[in-house]
């Protein structure tokens, strides 16, 4: 009945594997590097020296091979890039035209799937709706809150307690809202959100099998998780607006509510914008919450829970692919809009 | 406007600012503190759902499954019977959630670490060594950022099972991991994973280092390994922690990456464990509230105490861009 340290050795030897790999690769390349170089420099005073006594003209001092030092700093990552990311979301794009085994083509069979089978228009449509509301309500609270919170008394611990679901993982999040949406039949409620609806006097319910509430309320916790996040940027924005800007506002009398949307807003547009762009862009990967919480059932699965199933579970390699496509072809609109912004930031 | 306003808003305030009504100080404390308090219950309410798990996993089997939590207020029973199954029980179903955290450990570590140290080497290349084609490598780098990891889940899974061969030709064997030698492939997959953002968010720090500082150093003679050692690696320690707790938090928390290069039951971390018991034991109440606090305990004591870093690496990450 009890834990069993010795047979974990296995796990501590490979993690000192792990860290003997991470010593040798990195101390190797910066070794190699301080080596090299050093040695070459030798050669050429022991060139320089002999063409001295000798008399023979002195060899053409040549550059200094920059380039090659920039490659072998940049080697581990350009390799890691090119295996890991580049080469694989080329072979996805490609997978995507293929069938379930990958091994025929198949035109655009699997877009046309995605498009007209009915259960992933609804995935496509929950998506949809998670896109819109994540950041739309995350960034509004995160907003409302940092400046409720701005200069108020306890302000850090305030802000600690809004901040701190983003330590927890989706996972952890997901398990804390399931308990909050438990249900019992009959006797007490353990769930909070129906102790609540039983104490207003209404019937308790099975929040999560409920279509389309239980997408809502699995919004709920990565709102729950995001607003953190946004909170925290746009409060720093906020305090980086210049204090002489709103005193003078102040002094010329404007009621608190002309001051938020002439100078507040104003002020942080780059900041929202930023917040709502990487919000937006964590809500169309989400994965972890509608995994733990209804594994895609009752239909709230999304684009990166449905990628996930097809792909691992179903073995259909072809669907999960253009599922994964779709979602990058979805992001690069989102990212594009965030550097036109970027730059006329900079330019202005 | 900015040069305008100083002197305006100095004058006047000579003149009537520090004087304003009772009524308009009265009305102002009102207000800052309707503001303080709204806040302050926004933040319980925000704090009630861990909380009440946090309670829950306290309480004895019977009472969590018949009782609300709060009931623990008038009816105190508190005991650490659940924390004891859950992470030392050896039946299948009580989680085993110790070994997990072990794997949860081993599998973060080094993934912490080799996306650090390749992206400072790559973070510094693309800032201070000259050569052609820089900014474009930079640019290429950063503009990996927006490929959903989900691209890269398939074909890098074949990789590891059938190693890459050209024209007939091996260019990489099969990696053939079994149990725990697999935690190799959640590294190599979270340090890919992580690098474009890990680049971008160094070369932030990394460019803004004075350039007068190489410069002395180069005419002193010394080589790049040795101004990257000497001086430039002590000096971005603030952006390395930034960045070493995001993919701590990151690596700790992932479900997805460890689900699919991971291995079975003996390898999987806690988030895996999790969801697992979510899913096929989703009403033993005992175990569920007990083992997320054991998954959420460690991040949450990196992140409070190292917050600092981790909101100045936030706001270098998202608002600098």
């Amino acid at each position: 009945m009890e834990f069993d340290f010795a047979e974990e050795q296995p796990k501590f030897l490979m993690l000192m594997y792990g860290l003997i790999a991470f010593v040798a690769v990195v101390g190797g390349l910066l070794l190699l590097l301080d080596v090299v170089p050093a040695w070459f420099a030798r050669r050429r005073e022991a060139q320089l020296v002999a063409a001295s006594v000798s008399g023979t003209p002195l060899p053409r001092r040549r550059k200094q091979g920059e380039g090659l030092f920039a490659l072998f700093f940049l080697l581990p990552t350009l390799l890691l890039l090119m295996v890991g990311l580049v080469v694989p979301a080329i072979r996805t794009t490609l997978l995507s035209f293929m069938d379930a085994g990958s091994n025929n083509w198949v035109g655009l069979r699997n877009y046309d799937w995605m498009f007209s089978d009915s259960s992933i228009v609804r995935v496509l449509i929950n998506t949809l709706v998670w896109v819109v509301l994540v950041p739309l309500v995350a960034t509004a609270f995160g907003l409302i809150y940092a400046v409720l919170v701005d200069k108020a008394r306890f302000e850090a611990v305030a802000k600690s307690l809004i901040f701190l679901p983003m330590a927890i993982s989706f996972v952890g999040a997901s398990i804390i809202w399931k308990f909050v949406y438990a249900y019992r039949g009959d006797g007490d409620q353990i769930g909070l959100l129906n102790q609540i609806v039983v104490s207003l006097g209404g019937e308790p319910k099975q929040w999560l099998l409920e279509s389309p509430l239980n997408t809502l309320l699995l919004i709920v916790i990565m709102i729950w998780i995001q607003a953190g996040f946004a909170m925290v940027v746009l409060s720093a924005a906020i305090k980086a607006i210049p204090g002489d800007i709103v005193e003078a506002a102040r002094l010329d009398g404007v009621s608190p509510w002309q001051m938020f949307w002439r100078i507040t807003m104003p002020s942080i547009r780059p900041a929202l914008i930023v917040v709502a762009v990487t919000l937006t862009i964590a809500t169309l990967k989400v994965f972890d919450i509608v995994r733990t919480s209804t594994n895609g059932n009752y239909d709230t699965s999304v684009i990166a829970s449905e990628m996930y199933n097809q792909a691992f579970r179903y073995g259909q390699n072809g669907q999960g692919s253009a599922l994964a496509v779709f979602l990058f072809v979805l992001v690069i609109p989102v990212v594009i809009y965030q550097i036109r912004n970027l730059r006329q930031q900079r330019e202005g | 406007m900015t040069t305008a306003t100083p002197t305006v808003a100095a004058g006047a305030q000579k003149t009537d600012g520090t004087t304003p009504t009772t009524a308009g100080r009265v009305r102002k404390r009102l207000n800052s503190r309707t503001a303080t308090l709204v806040s302050i219950v926004i933040a319980v309410v925000w704090t009630i759902p861990t909380f009440g798990l946090f309670i829950s996993s306290l309480r004895p089997e019977d009472e969590i499954k018949t009782t609300g939590w709060w009931t623990a207020f008038t009816n105190p029973q508190f005991t650490l019977e659940n924390y004891q199954q859950v992470l030392f029980g050896r039946s299948a179903s009580s989680g085993q959630l110790a070994g997990s955290f072990i794997n949860s450990l081993a599998i973060t570590i080094p993934s912490v670490l080799f996306p650090l140290a390749f992206a400072a080497l790559a973070a510094y290349a693309l800032a201070w060594i000259k050569f052609r084609g820089r900014d474009w490598l930079y640019i290429a780098i950063f503009a990996l950022q927006i490929v959903p990891l989900q691209m890269a889940l398939v074909p890098l899974l074949k990789f590891f099972s059938t190693g890459v061969t050209l024209g007939g030709v091996t260019l990489m064997p099969a990696w053939d991991l079994v149990d725990e030698q697999k935690f190799a492939q959640v590294w190599f997959a979270h340090t890919c994973f992580a690098l474009p953002f890990a680049v971008f968010l160094l070369h932030n720090f990394i460019s803004q280092l004075p350039g007068d500082l190489m410069e002395a150093a180069r005419v002193d003679g010394a080589s790049h390994p040795k101004i990257f050692r000497t001086i430039v690696l002590p000096l971005i320690m603030p952006a390395l922690a930034a960045f070493g707790i995001f993919q701590f938090l990151w690596v700790w928390n992932d479900l997805l990456v460890a689900l699919i290069f991971g291995g079975g039951d003996e390898t999987a971390p806690l988030t895996v464990q999790l969801a697992e018991m979510a899913g096929t034991r989703g009403n033993e109440w005992q175990r569920l509230t007990a083992g997320a606090f054991v998954s959420i305990v460690v991040p949450l004591i990196v992140f409070l105490s190292l917050q600092r870093f981790f909101v100045r690496g936030l706001l270098a990450g998202s608002v600098k861009g």
